[in-house]
């Protein structure tokens, strides 16, 4: 039968054999390795070895532990008063139970559910490249409208990656820093690699820069039912509004696309314009004309542009 | 009688085994230590329709057999052909048993099992129930056996209500999944099975192996709601397995294997007309289900039937349309029938109210019929109307403004709704023993299963009322077929059955002295008329529903029933608040998402089949009449494990409509189906 090694990490740098993989809280690891999905050979247990405190900045930043359990990272006072998005996503994700195991390196390269990546005997070139994708005519309720290719429409499942884009986040590696909204790729023809890590680079931490408009962030989510279930559409987003006007915003999606969805054209479009529910929906509506639906998701248009403008109008103050 | 103690009937018992339980004592099937054991992993078939020519096994597993219909022995046939495991070629469904492995490990059996390589002969496949499906037809029978068909008057007159509604594929998850040892002694086979009728399934295992000594131990059991009436094919495998390998075999279904071969609730389309006069007397009611079995088995869901026995109406007709496809087998699913059968036509009844400008309690209540609408025969007792008044009150019912989406909160839009609830009052043959022990006390034995619902804890009642005693000189023992034979823990009828024995073995005993009394109920109950015996209730239900993402959330939900002498509260409220949730569950969240290139349900485990969380239970409540019915069974109790399911979807469903003005009539009602109706 199959069978694999387990072995402590020892050094940051010390990279992994072909066929090994990291482990950390390992509540989405574990799972794929039953269902037959990941097979390492090696696993290398890092969670004695990566960070798991949160550490102030010179800047006024913070910076994370790769090892920072999320029930740890959600319940820092720190967080959750100059960084309320984050805490707030990472609440609204999993149970108790998972966030109590869960750990933010782990959290970032956990990967899709989508169904058929899911089921090792089905069709799927993420785990099985070149074996198609079936979901575009089957189960894609739930799947990407933004970043997908012929080949994936998976969608990221993380609450907090969602958070972390919108707050320009940085990811440090064993090797490099890599600004969180370029850590997962798109899947192009290659949906089979979730992000730009090479085989053996560590996640050791994640730093938040000082971002004072962040004390003014939420985190909403909207999903099938009230609690334990991924997003079906979700928000991250931090506002600045002086006399009616943004000044600045930081705005990301969750749900609907490969990675964690920061929503560039629609900050661009509303820095200068007056903090209006109809401001709000006129830039959805430009981050969402590249979009591509398909015969059950359609809803998420709608649903993302709800969402936009109810958190930015929250952030804003303006009154419902 | 003449107890001389306060009656333990009626009173808030905890459960016995509870103690048991939370501190992991109580041992579920799979939990029994077996000196040997061997481990099986089932294969399942990864077409839904073909041939199974070889399978070809890597010499390097560690597999200890691995058996398929090339060299599995052979076993009798019986009239579950699910149970005719590895004897044919033919492929019936995806996620069909084809092979099992048995290894030392269940680790070892799992590899096994993903890597032996299955030789198919795949064929086209149809898996999508349609109303316009060429290959629909009516079936001689519906579940269990009653008319496909009822025709009174003339029920092709125009109906002020013309709607289909659509209920998907929705699948059993007990907590516990269903799970077997197996071990043979010569030809003695001892099998730990989770199960809801041990007696039932040591006679079928008995049939199987042609053996005549099967002991089957059912001692706790983590749910089951109807998946585990009759036996699996996990009992089959595992002493096949065990057979086969001369080791004890345990085999757990997994939980993705659960939405297969344990037996799900049929897809329903349904095609309901009514018509009323303008003061809203009933004169048709019509409704039309269609669902689908499997190629291997007729299962023919009685979804129309409950329409037969609510509301007056002087023309009416139920048909059921049934057509086979290449899926698993549907099996019972907590008030199956009932449970979409009355979604479809509680909100119908609520869209016939809107259309005629009246209340919809009002409106039930007008067309309450004298007798069975269809027999004539009389209720052997019937308090819907009063269900409807009196949950009206408690509820809050009186002031609701009746036209949609006229109360907003924030960003709530917020509604409520009513629906009917009912469900058959049944009894079944069942034979208990009572025997006096040394010191006063009594030992009561029936081959019964519990679910968790309470029923060793409602039998213990019973018989401490029955001998005149507390119930701590009771000791019952329960979930073993060697006990007198005990009938299902199915259709709501357990304790109605079960009691109805353990009162006659306990007066007997009283009557006659002796040191044991042992009573059988078979012919009391062939005696009895089977027509017009049913609980009924009413559902009410809050939501609001979100009008930024289509979210709806159940503020409140309450039942009111109508089902004979409750014989524990403590239990019978749970058995109800748990029926209701599940019903909020179909309402809103449960669905098997067919994939019909691939002829399954691909959101096969429980991260994708949504149930409700914690978090979705807001303030529930349930209460009951006093009612008082000495026609059914000498407790006077009507059976409470599945009304609660029954009616309380359609509330919630009609709430919805009441909040936004949208008419959902596909379950499960997701934000999706609202999100275009609500504006921001």
């Amino acid at each position: 039968m199959k069978t694999f090694e387990y072995r402590a990490a020892t050094g940051v740098d010390d990279g992994l054999e072909p066929g090994a993989m990291f482990l950390a809280g390992g509540t989405n690891l574990v799972d794929l390795m039953k269902l037959g999905i990941a097979t390492p050979d090696v696993l290398v247990d890092v969670r004695g070895l990566v960070p798991d405190e949160i550490t102030e900045l010179p800047d006024g930043g913070l910076r994370i532990g790769a090892g920072v359990r999320n029930s740890d990272l959600a319940a820092d006072p720190r967080v959750r008063t100059r960084y309320p998005a984050l805490s707030e996503a990472l609440l609204a994700g999993a149970s108790g139970q998972l966030r109590n195991m869960a750990t933010t390196g782990g959290n970032l390269l956990q990967r899709t559910r989508c169904r058929y990546f899911m089921d090792a005997t089905k069709p799927c070139n993420k785990h099985t490249p070149g074996s198609g994708c079936p979901a575009r005519e089957g189960d894609h309720r739930n799947l990407a409208i933004l970043g997908g290719s012929p080949a994936c429409i998976a969608t990221h499942p993380s609450d907090m990656a969602v958070a972390l884009a919108a707050l320009d986040a940085v990811v440090e590696t064993s090797a490099r820093r890599i600004p969180l909204t370029e850590l997962h790729r798109l899947p192009g023809d290659a949906p089979e690699r979730d992000t730009v890590l090479d085989h053996g680079e560590l996640i050791t931490a994640v730093t938040l820069p000082a971002l004072p408009m962040a004390a003014t962030s939420g985190y909403r989510k909207a999903r099938d039912r009230a609690s334990y279930a991924f997003a079906v559409g979700s928000v991250a987003a931090a506002l600045d509004v002086e006399d009616g006007v943004v000044r600045d915003v930081r705005l990301a999606w969750g749900a609907v696309a490969p990675k964690p969805w920061r929503a560039r054209l629609a900050e661009e479009q509303l820095r200068g314009r007056p903090a209006t529910r109809e401001a709000f929906l006129a830039a959805a509506d430009i981050e969402l004309e590249d979009s591509r639906v398909l015969r059950d998701n359609a809803y998420k248009i709608g649903l993302m542009r709800n969402l936009t403008a109810w958190m930015l109008e929250k952030l804003a103050g303006v009154t419902r | 009688m003449t107890a001389t103690l306060p009656g333990a009937v009626g009173a808030p018992l905890a459960r016995l085994e509870g103690p048991l339980k939370v501190t992991g004592a109580a041992k579920y099937a799979a939990e029994y230590p077996q000196d040997d054991v061997a481990y099986g992993w089932i294969v399942a078939s990864p077409v839904p329709r073909g041939r199974l020519v070889d399978v070809i096994t890597d010499p390097t597993d560690d597999a200890i057999a691995v058996l398929w219909h090339g060299n599995a022995p052979e076993i009798a046939a019986t009239d579950d052909p699910e149970l005719a495991v590895l004897q044919s070629e033919r492929i019936s469904y995806r996620g069909q048993p084809v092979a099992l492995v048995v290894a030392d490990t269940l680790e070892a059996a799992r590899y096994a099992a993903r890597t032996l390589r299955l030789e198919i002969e795949a064929e086209e496949h149809d898996a999508s129930l349609r109303i316009d499906h060429p290959d629909l037809y009516t079936p001689e029978k519906v579940n269990p056996a009653f008319p496909a068909e009822s025709v009174i008057g003339d029920p092709d007159q125009p109906g002020l209500v013309d709607v289909v509604y659509s209920t998907p594929a929705l699948h059993n998850n007990p907590m516990e999944p269903h799970a077997t040892i197996a071990r043979w002694d010569g030809d003695q086979l001892t099998v730990f099975d989770s199960n809801q009728h041990p007696s039932g399934i040591a006679a079928t295992l008995g049939q199987v192996f042609g053996v005549e000594n099967v002991r089957v131990v059912t001692e706790h059991v983590g749910g089951g709601f109807g998946s585990k009436g009759t036996a699996r094919p996990n009992a089959v495998l595992a002493a096949l397995a065990a057979r086969v390998t001369g080791r004890p075999v345990k085999l757990v279904v997994t939980r993705q294997q659960m939405f297969s071969i344990v037996g799900h609730r049929t897809p329903t389309i349904q095609r309901i007309r009514l018509g009323a006069d303008p003061d809203g007397t009933m004169t048709v009611i019509d409704h039309q289900a269609y669902s689908q079995s499997s190629r291997l088995f007729e299962f023919a869901e009685q979804t129309a039937v409950s329409t037969r026995h609510m509301y007056a109406a002087p023309n009416r007709r139920t048909g059921h349309h049934l057509v086979r496809l290449d899926m698993p087998t549907p099996r019972w699913m907590r008030a199956p029938g009932e449970a979409p059968g009355m979604f479809a036509l509680e909100c119908a009844v609520d869209e016939l109210a809107t259309a005629l400008g009246m209340d919809p309690i009002e409106l039930r209540i007008r067309n309450e019929p004298a007798a069975e609408p269809e027999s004539g025969t009389p209720f052997t007792s019937r308090h819907y109307v009063d269900c409807l008044r009196q949950g009206a009150e408690r509820f809050g019912w009186a002031d609701r403004d009746p036209r949609p989406r006229q109360r907003r909160e924030g960003d709530w839009w917020i509604g409520t709704g009513v629906a009917g609830a009912t469900y058959p009052t049944m009894a079944q043959p069942s034979t208990a023993r009572v025997r006096a022990l040394p010191g006063g006390g009594f030992e009561v034995a029936i081959g019964a299963a519990d679910l968790g619902t309470g029923a060793r804890t409602v039998l213990t009642q019973i018989a401490a009322d029955e001998l005149g005693v507390g119930v701590d000189r009771i000791t019952i023992r329960i979930g073993d077929s060697t006990l007198p034979q005990a009938s299902v823990a199915g259709g709501s009828s357990g304790s109605a059955s079960w009691g109805w024995a353990v009162t006659g073995a306990c007066r007997a005993l009283r009557e006659n002295g002796g040191d044991q009394a042992v009573f059988d109920t078979t012919e009391l109950i062939a005696e009895q008329e089977k027509e017009g015996r049913h609980a009924f209730g009413a559902h009410f239900a809050e939501v609001r529903v979100d009008a930024v993402t289509g979210e709806v959330r159940v503020s409140r939900l309450f039942g009111m029933y109508a089902a004979g002498r409750i014989l524990n509260p403590r239990t019978a409220r749970s058995q109800f608040l748990g029926g209701m949730i599940m019903g909020m569950g179909m309402a809103l969240h449960e669905e098997g998402v067919l994939d019909p290139a691939f002829g399954e349900w691909v959101n096969n485990d429980l991260a994708g089949y949504h149930i409700p969380a914690h978090a979705d239970v807001e303030e529930i409540d349930a209460a009951w009449l006093d009612e008082h019915d000495d026609q059914i069974n000498p407790m006077g109790s009507k059976g409470i494990g599945e009304i609660g399911i029954v009616g309380s979807p359609a509330a919630i469903v009609n709430a919805i409509w009441h909040a936004t003005g949208i008419r959902v009539r596909d379950l499960p009602v997701r934000l999706d189906k609202l999100l275009g109706g609500l504006g921001l």
